[in-house]
C-alpha cells in the first residue's frame, strides 16, 4: 500500500531539510488535561497536537527508504505516506493515507500501544533517542478531517447485490464491513447489544476514547451502505441457516471475547468483587453513574483493581473518577512486565493510582452481610523467565498482608463467547472456545463462514483485530468470486 | 419493534404484556429468557419468556414491579413500544420423557414454569404442578397450568385459596403420595432453596431456574455468577437452569441483594418525580 516515495513533492519534501536537523527536534509532547482536574471527570485525557506540533513533529519523520516502522504495524499502514502529508499540510491527504489501510485510524491513534508495534520499529529507536509519535500524528490527521467535516468516503466499487452477515460491530467487525462494502457487498452487521461498536463502546471509556469518535466511523460506515441490526443473536435470534435462507453467501463472525475470567480463589462470588466488563459496562455502555440512567452502581471509597492490562488501567481510573479514595492496581508481576499501554500506566499515576506490583490477591474476605472488606494480598517476587517470556512471578512464603477494600474489580482477561461458537453446528472450536480457521485466509472450517478479532485470538488489541477484518474480507471476496 | 398488544394486570403488582417479536417468538424455547431494556435510561433486565404466538409474532412476558425498569415496564400500556428486547437467550429447559415430574412455582415463577409444563406434558410425562403463593390473588395463571397439568395442587400462606401452607408441604404430600421422578422449581430464590433442601431429603433429582442481576445477558459481565458444586458459574450461558441439590442458595441471596440500597434509593426518587 506505499505510496511512491519518490514522486516530486515527497522527494522535494525530503531534501528541504538536512536528516541532522530532522533529528535534533525534540520529540512533541501530547497536549493533556491535568491529572488532578481529569480524575473527576470523564472528559478526554489528550487533547491531541496543535496544527503546528504536527507539522513539527511530521519533520522529524526520515522517510527512510526501508520504513521499519511500517512492519511493527498489524496492517501495515503507510506511515511515512501519511506522516509526510502532514509535515507538507495537507491533512486531509494524510487522513485518506490513513484510512486506505485503517478503517478507523481516530480509534487507532488512541488506542493502539504504539510503543509496542510501530514506534518500537521506529529509526529513532536504533539511534538511541524518542521515536517519531506515529500514534499522535494519526490522531491528529484522523481528527483533523473529522473536525473538518469534509470526511472522504474511500472509494467504492459497484454493487454487486451479494449479501454479506457479520456478527457482532466491534473493531473487527466494523473493519470487515468497510471493506466489504468498498468491494461492493450488500453488508449487514448483527449486534448483540443495543449499541454499535462492541468493546468500543462498552469497555474503553469516554476520557480514552470519547463515543462520539466512534458513532462518526459509524456513520460513515452507514454512509457507505453498511446496514446495521441491533439487539440480534446470530445463533440465538436468528440462526446461521435462516441467514443462508435469506440468500447470505458468507458470514464473519467477530463476536469478541465477552466471557470474563475470574481466578476462583476464596470470596471472589462476595458482593463488590466484580469483573472489569461489569464495572465498565455498567459505567461505560449503561451510564450508570449519570443519575438520569436506572442502572446502579457502587461507588467505591478503597478499590482494588486486579490485573496489569489496559482494561484494569481503564477500571482503575474510571474508579478514580467516581470518587474512590484509594485506587489501587493489585498486579503479581513487576511494572516492567505490564500489557497495559506506558501512557495509560503513566496517567493512571498521574491520577493518584497506587501500584501495588508484585502482589497477588489469594483471598476475600466478607462481613456478615457478604460484603467485601478486605483482601489477602500474596508478596511475589520474580523468577525465571515463562512461557510469554516474561520472568515467572513466585510467591514469597509467609510474606502476606490484608489490606482493607470495599470494591474490588477482576480484570485478568477474557475468555472466547460460547453463545456463537456453541450455536453453529460443524463449526471447529478450540479446546479454550476460539474458533479455529486458517490464519491466512480466517477461514473457519464451514466454508462461508470466517472470524476474526477475539473470538478467534482469546483476548487481544483493537488493531489485530481490525487487521484480521480486513484479512478476512479480501480472503472472503476471493472465495466468493471463485465460488 | 417490540410494541405491546396485549396487557393484564395479574394483580396490583404483577403484570402480563404480550410484545410483538416475531423473531424471538420463532426461535425461543422453554426455559429461554429476553432481555428488555425499558426505554433509553433503562436498566436491562432479564424475563423468562411465559409463552409465544409464532403465528402473530408475539412473546408474552410476566413482570412485577420490583424497581425502577419493572415498573417503568408495568406502566406501559398497548401500543407503547420497549425500547430494546435481544434474545431468546440461556439454554432450553431439557426436556424428555421423566415419568412422574412435580413442577413448583412462585409467585411470578409460575410464568416461566408455565412453559416447562407444557413441554413436559406434551412429552408424554405426568405432571403435577403445585402453585404458591402469598395470597389467592397473587396465584396466576392457574387456568393455563392446570390446561397441562394432571393435577394442580395450590398452596397460600394465609389459606385464602387452595390449601394454606408453603410450597414445600405440597410437594411432601405428593412426594408421601406417590413416586417422583423429578422436580422443576421456579420462583424466589429463598423458595427454591427450601424445594431443593425438601427434594434433597427425597433424593429426588431438582432443576431449579434462577433469576440473577444480568447486565449483558451474554455471558461478557459476570454479573450473574453464582457457585454450583463449588464452581462457579454464569446463570446468562450456562443456565439459567441448575442442579438445585447443588446451587449455593444462601450466595445467590447474598448477590440478588447487592445493589438494594442503590434500588431502593432510586425507587424513591422515581416516586417522588412523578
Amino acid at each position: 500500500m506505499q505510496e511512491d516515495r519518490n514522486t516530486p513533492w515527497r522527494s522535494a519534501l525530503r531534501q528541504s531539510m538536512k536528516p541532522k536537523e530532522r533529528t535534533a527536534i525534540e520529540r512533541t509532547k501530547m497536549n493533556e488535561l491535568d491529572g488532578d482536574y481529569r480524575s473527576r471527570n470523564s472528559e478526554e485525557v489528550n487533547l491531541g497536537l496543535t496544527e503546528e506540533q504536527a507539522v513539527i513533529e511530521a519533520k522529524r519523520c526520515l522517510d527512510c527508504a526501508n520504513p521499519s516502522c511500517m512492519t511493527g504495524c498489524p496492517v501495515g499502514i503507510d506511515i511515512p505516506g501519511f506522516i509526510k502529508n502532514i509535515e507538507r499540510g495537507e491533512f486531509l491527504e494524510a487522513a485518506k493515507t490513513l484510512k486506505e489501510t485503517s478503517a478507523l485510524p481516530a480509534v487507532c491513534g488512541r488506542v493502539c500501544p504504539q510503543e509496542k508495534q510501530c514506534e518500537a520499529q521506529c529509526i529513532y529507536v536504533k539511534m538511541g533517542k524518542q521515536p517519531v509519535a506515529i500514534g499522535f500524528l494519526e490522531r491528529f490527521a484522523a481528527d483533523y478531517e473529522r473536525e473538518s467535516g469534509k470526511i472522504s468516503l474511500p472509494k467504492m466499487a459497484a454493487k454487486n447485490g451479494r449479501k454479506i452477515g457479520v456478527v457482532g460491530s466491534g473493531p473487527s467487525g466494523l473493519s470487515f464491513a468497510g471493506d466489504m462494502a468498498k468491494l461492493g457487498y450488500d453488508v449487514t452487521v448483527f449486534e448483540a447489544l443495543h449499541e454499535i461498536g462492541g468493546v468500543l463502546k462498552y469497555g474503553i471509556p469516554e476520557f480514552r476514547l470519547p463515543n462520539k469518535i466512534v458513532d462518526v466511523e459509524i456513520n460513515n460506515l452507514e454512509k457507505m451502505g453498511v446496514k446495521f441490526i441491533k439487539n440480534c443473536i446470530v445463533g440465538k435470534t436468528i440462526s446461521f441457516d435462516d441467514l443462508k435462507a435469506e440468500g447470505y453467501e458468507g458470514l464473519f463472525v467477530a463476536s469478541g471475547a465477552g466471557l470474563p475470567n475470574f481466578m476462583n480463589i476464596k470470596g471472589e462470588n462476595l458482593v463488590g468483587v466484580m469483573s472489569s466488563n461489569e464495572y465498565l459496562t455498567r459505567v461505560n455502555l449503561m451510564h450508570a453513574a449519570d443519575d438520569n440512567f436506572d442502572t446502579p452502581i457502587v461507588r467505591g471509597k478503597n478499590v482494588a483493581v486486579i490485573g496489569g492490562g489496559n482494561t484494569a488501567m481503564d477500571s482503575v481510573r474510571t474508579a478514580r473518577r467516581l470518587g474512590a479514595k484509594r485506587a489501587m492496581i493489585i498486579y503479581r508481576r513487576s511494572e516492567e512486565e505490564m500489557p497495559a499501554r506506558l501512557e495509560e500506566v503513566q496517567h493512571a499515576k498521574e491520577e493518584g493510582v497506587e501500584f501495588m506490583t508484585l502482589h497477588n490477591p489469594i483471598e476475600y474476605i466478607g462481613d456478615e452481610k457478604g460484603h467485601v472488606v478486605a483482601m489477602v494480598l500474596q508478596k511475589m517476587q520474580l523468577g525465571e523467565p515463562d512461557a510469554s517470556g516474561r520472568r515467572r512471578p513466585v510467591p514469597i512464603e509467609g510474606a502476606v498482608e490484608t489490606i482493607p477494600v470495599d470494591q474490588v474489580i477482576v480484570s485478568v482477561g477474557v475468555s472466547p463467547n460460547p453463545l456463537v461458537p456453541r450455536s453453529i453446528e460443524g463449526l471447529a472450536v478450540s479446546k479454550k472456545g476460539t474458533i479455529e480457521v486458517d490464519a491466512d485466509t480466517m477461514q473457519s472450517s464451514i466454508p462461508t463462514i470466517f472470524a476474526g478479532g477475539d473470538i478467534v485470538r482469546g483476548g487481544a488489541t483493537v488493531i489485530l483485530a481490525m487487521g484480521d477484518g480486513r484479512k478476512a474480507a479480501a480472503a472472503m471476496h476471493n472465495f466468493l468470486q471463485e465460488k | 419493534m417490540n410494541r405491546i398488544v396485549e396487557k393484564e394486570y395479574f394483580s396490583a403488582n404483577v403484570v402480563k404484556i404480550v410484545i410483538e417479536a416475531p423473531l424471538i417468538a420463532k426461535a425461543r424455547r422453554a426455559g429461554h429468557f429476553v432481555i428488555v431494556r425499558v426505554d433509553e435510561k433503562g436498566e436491562r433486565i432479564p424475563l423468562t419468556i411465559a409463552t409465544s404466538d409464532t403465528e402473530k409474532g408475539t412473546i408474552t412476558l410476566v413482570v412485577q414491579k420490583m424497581g425502577v425498569s419493572s415498573t417503568k415496564l408495568c406502566n406501559l400500556n398497548v401500543g407503547d413500544s420497549i425500547t430494546d428486547v435481544v434474545g431468546p437467550l440461556g439454554k432450553a429447559t431439557h426436556i424428555e420423557k421423566f415419568g412422574t415430574v412435580v413442577c413448583a412455582g412462585g409467585g411470578v415463577g409460575i410464568a416461566p414454569l408455565l412453559p416447562i409444563v407444557e413441554a413436559l406434558k406434551k412429552a408424554g410425562n405426568r405432571v403435577i404442578t403445585v402453585l404458591a403463593a402469598r395470597t389467592k390473588d397473587l396465584v396466576i395463571l392457574e387456568k393455563q397450568i392446570a390446561e397441562y397439568s394432571d393435577e394442580v395442587v395450590v398452596m397460600t400462606d394465609d389459606g385464602s385459596y387452595g390449601k394454606k401452607g408453603l410450597v414445600t408441604h405440597g410437594i411432601e404430600e405428593i412426594i408421601n403420595r406417590e413416586k417422583v421422578d423429578l422436580c422443576v422449581t421456579i420462583g424466589p430464590a429463598i423458595m427454591m432453596k427450601f424445594v431443593a433442601l425438601l427434594t434433597k431429603k427425597y433424593d429426588i433429582p431438582t432443576v431449579a431456574s434462577l433469576n440473577t442481576i444480568m447486565v449483558d445477558g451474554t455471558g461478557m459481565c459476570g454479573a450473574c455468577r453464582i457457585t454450583v458444586d463449588g464452581q462457579t458459574k454464569f446463570v446468562c450461558v450456562d443456565g439459567p437452569e441448575f442442579d438445585a441439590h447443588k446451587v449455593d442458595f444462601d450466595e445467590m441471596l447474598i448477590r440478588l441483594g447487592a445493589y438494594r440500597e442503590e434500588e431502593m434509593l432510586a425507587m424513591e426518587k422515581f416516586k417522588n418525580n412523578k
